[in-house]
């Protein structure tokens, strides 16, 4: 209390002594427009909210205040290289970039090296960047593809009473052709070896919409689950062919890329009842959720354009993001001084987060996402998902957080970061040396 | 008045066939090229070069090797982003495999193997024509981008099916500055445009066009349609590949096979539709039309960042887009490059109209 006071104090001392306040510069490569704009408007909104929300009620992180410039993406590679370009050196230099897209982050990642901004993937991949030695500015927080496929298997595994009894089931794995549905295949294969389940895998070519013959092999093959790893279109599909063929959605279980409202609402009946993982908790009925609300809208600043879709699972993630990116400024002012930062100085605050509980509680967020600690080694942070059931309006938790299977994950990332330093004739970084 | 080729007297043959037969025409290119190379590299900002030149000189490129298929040959295709990631692969997998090869032979080699491809899912032109070939080339599209999704051995075995290029030299130079990678896309680029101009102006242009104006009449000359038809695609699947390289290795640095999708195809056709079908320049102007303009307008659209909601700019911007690429097709639909030709002949009468 006494020290959040002294903080204030500070911060008061250097608005009042310093007439033109320092500014901390956040990039905000958005996607308001094509495939995915649906919830790419509510993503940023979020962040852009949270970021506001700080500036309105702390007046900035330690007296700076955040600034941040939008650029429209449209979800493309190449248009995300020219808002990276566009945006990185600006206003005093970019945090970290966070463009919430696969293709984007491995086409910015060379680049973020070089010019040392630090790259949030949260959530998705590369799954291997969780080794810092190796993806220095990569930070796949909270979860990767890989941690959460762990934590699907472990879920279902608690669905039949106990990891044991996953023996001698049959799974399907119905991916989407691409680069990042094949993604997961490894882990799954180490899983099934691991636990003496049956795995198939069954590739649904991009973009999804046509699954006919998919779900009539899975009905021949009566598999006891199916992993859904979608995206996009391929969600809704999914669940509709699967009512065709009547396949029960509860044994159908996404990752988090299927389980937004856009997901389940445009499969309509068809998606009641089923299952998706989540990294940060959807609903209005954390505090700090409210407080935006109250603070942000009530003044009049508020970045949606309809306030209904405060709280939704993609608004909500993008709070989270918005709450990572604050936390791991005030973790680089901790050690360089509150002052603008340079994104090699925001990087140090990413690799060493610590947002425990009690800090939770103080953001006003407790179990809304998993706790989150990084290291230099570690750019994941947590490996926690829980799983979301939809009851045909909203999602339901029916899981606890679960944590990943390190046992499987860490030897598989460890192989495929040796192969990447091999390719790259790189060498890993000594976490030991830096402190 | 200044445009004016008046006093200029051809002497020598080699002057009457030369590309530039008017002193003012020779003086902007040279001067362009100066910019070009000089100028921009020394002045040009990182976002300038990287983020702005370097995707347009690639995609111009992509769009000069649509431009011979489609434009000269007149066989409509669908499959430049397959035959662009057929090189972006080919060169991964040739200087992988092959520790030492330098990177300009890499992606020549990368190049040839695109022609190879493409020599293949070119012989269908000599049976169907038209739409139907387009759709033939489609399924090249999807089959490459599957087969590079498909098998590991591609990508070498990455989990997370990319490919990432190492790091980069030409002739002992580092390749890893803005301004070195913008200088080595501008040098292959610009060779390549050069000599697609020759080519187009050569024998081998002439019998392109024959067949895209009439194939039986020109196989009655005596052009055969085989060869040409081949030599078309393998050309222009040529270009794709060294562009797909490009795209791949000096733009992004790490790339999936959905990066060249069919979207990317499109977008390539686009460029020559809007640009001008059968043009060198058409290509350039198409693929800055295409690539540059959604940018100027997002940057147009910061300016009233806070007056108007974002969702609404963002959407406008798409529509802006769309309405500007139906005015120019209404005013001109031979393309933009039918349009500068048009400037160039008011030009030269000007200020007298007759």
């Amino acid at each position: 209390m006494k020290k959040s006071a002294v903080a204030v104090s500070l911060a008061l001392l250097t608005v009042a002594g310093v007439a033109q306040a320092a500014d901390q510069f956040i990039p905000i490569p958005s996607y308001r427009v094509g495939a995915y704009a649906s919830g790419g408007a509510k993503f940023y909104g979020g962040m852009i909210d949270y970021l506001n929300y700080v500036n309105l009620k702390e007046g900035g992180v330690g007296g700076v205040r955040l600034t941040y410039e939008e650029c429209e993406t449209e979800y493309k590679n190449d248009r995300g290289v020219e808002c990276y370009e566009r945006l990185k050196a600006k206003n005093g230099g970019a945090s970290a970039f966070n463009f919430m897209s696969t293709g984007i982050t491995y086409a910015t990642m060379d680049r973020a090296e070089k010019d040392k901004i630090p790259l949030m993937t949260m959530g998705f991949g590369r799954a291997d960047a969780q080794d810092g030695r190796a993806f220095k500015y990569v930070f796949p927080l909270i979860t990767s593809y890989w941690s959460q496929a762990t934590a699907k298997v472990q879920f279902l595994g608690q669905r039949v009473g106990g990891m044991d009894k996953l023996k001698g089931k049959k799974i399907v794995n119905l991916y989407h052709g691409s680069a990042y549905g094949k993604e997961t295949i490894p882990v799954l294969d180490a899983m099934a070896k691991k636990y003496g389940f049956e795995l198939q895998h069954v590739e649904v070519p991009a973009p999804g919409t046509e699954q006919q013959s998919q779900w009539l092999e899975i009905r021949r093959a009566r598999p006891d689950f199916v992993l859904l790893r979608s995206w996009g279109v391929m969600t809704p599909a999914a669940l509709k062919s699967a009512q065709k063929v009547g396949f029960p959605r509860e044994n159908i279980v996404a990752n988090w890329w299927g389980g937004s409202e856009e997901d389940a609402v445009a499969a309509g009946d068809a998606a009641k009842g089923y299952i998706a993982g989540s990294f940060a908790l959807d609903g209005k009925q954390f505090p700090l959720i409210q407080n935006i609300e109250k603070t942000v809208y009530g003044a009049g600043k508020g970045n949606l354009s309809d306030k209904g879709f405060i709280g939704t699972v993609n608004y909500n993630r993008g709070v989270v993001s918005g709450i990572l990116m604050v936390e791991a400024i005030r973790a680089a002012q901790k050690k360089y001084g509150a002052k603008t930062l340079n994104g090699d100085q925001i990087r140090w605050g990413m690799e060493n987060l610590n947002i425990d509980a009690k800090r939770q509680q103080d953001l006003g967020v407790t179990d809304m996402f998993p706790q989150v600690k990084t290291s230099c080694q570690n750019h994941e942070g947590s490996g926690y998902t829980r799983f979301m059931q939809w009851d045909g309006k909203d999602w339901k938790p029916v899981s606890g957080w679960i944590k990943a299977d390190t046992g499987v994950t860490l030897p598989l990332i460890k192989a495929s970061v040796d192969k990447y330093s091999q390719e790259k004739s790189m060498k890993l970084r000594d976490c030991a040396a830096e402190k | 008045m200044f445009y004016r080729e008046s006093g200029q007297f051809k002497s020598s043959y080699a002057a009457d066939s030369a590309i530039l037969t008017i002193a003012q025409d020779r003086l902007f290119i040279a001067a362009l090229l100066a910019l070009a190379f000089v100028v921009l590299p020394g002045l040009g900002s990182d976002y300038l070069l990287s983020g702005i030149l370097i995707p347009f000189l690639i995609l111009s490129l992509a769009a000069l090797g649509l431009n011979i298929l489609t434009g000269y040959a007149g066989q409509l295709s669908l499959g430049s982003a397959a035959f662009m990631a057929v090189g972006a692969f080919a060169t991964y997998n040739f200087m992988l495999r092959l520790p030492g090869m330098p990177l300009l032979l890499a992606i020549f080699l990368g190049g040839l193997s695109a022609a190879l491809v493409g020599v293949a899912f070119g012989l269908p032109s000599l049976r169907i024509k038209g739409f139907y070939l387009a759709v033939a080339t489609l399924a090249a599209q999807f089959f490459i981008e599957w087969v590079f999704t498909k098998f590991g051995w591609f990508t070498n075995y990455s989990s997370s099916g990319v490919i990432t290029a190492p790091p980069m030299q030409v002739f002992g130079i580092a390749i890893d500055t803005p301004a070195s990678k913008y200088l080595l896309t501008l040098s292959i680029v610009a060779l390549m445009a050069l000599a697609a101009k020759n080519m187009a102006r050569a024998s081998i242009g002439r019998a392109w066009m024959a067949i895209r104006d009439m194939d039986v009449a020109a196989e009655v000359i005596g052009i055969p349609m085989l060869r040409t038809k081949l030599l078309a695609f393998a050309i222009s699947s040529f270009y794709c590949g060294v562009a797909g390289a490009l795209y791949a290795f000096v733009l992004l640095g790490t790339v999936d096979a959905q990066a060249f999708d069919l979207h990317r195809s499109f977008q390539v056709l686009f460029m020559i539709i809007v640009g001008g079908v059968g043009s060198i320049l058409g290509s350039f102007l198409g693929a800055a039309f295409i690539v540059l303009l959604p940018i100027c307008l997002n940057l147009l659209g910061q300016a009233f960042h806070g007056a108007i909601s974002t969702q609404f700019l963002a959407n406008l911007e798409m529509m802006l887009f769309g309405g500007l690429i139906i005015f120019f097709l209404i005013v001109e639909p031979h393309g933009l490059a039918r349009l500068w030709q048009i400037a160039k002949e008011k030009l030269r009468v000007w200020p007298f109209p007759h």
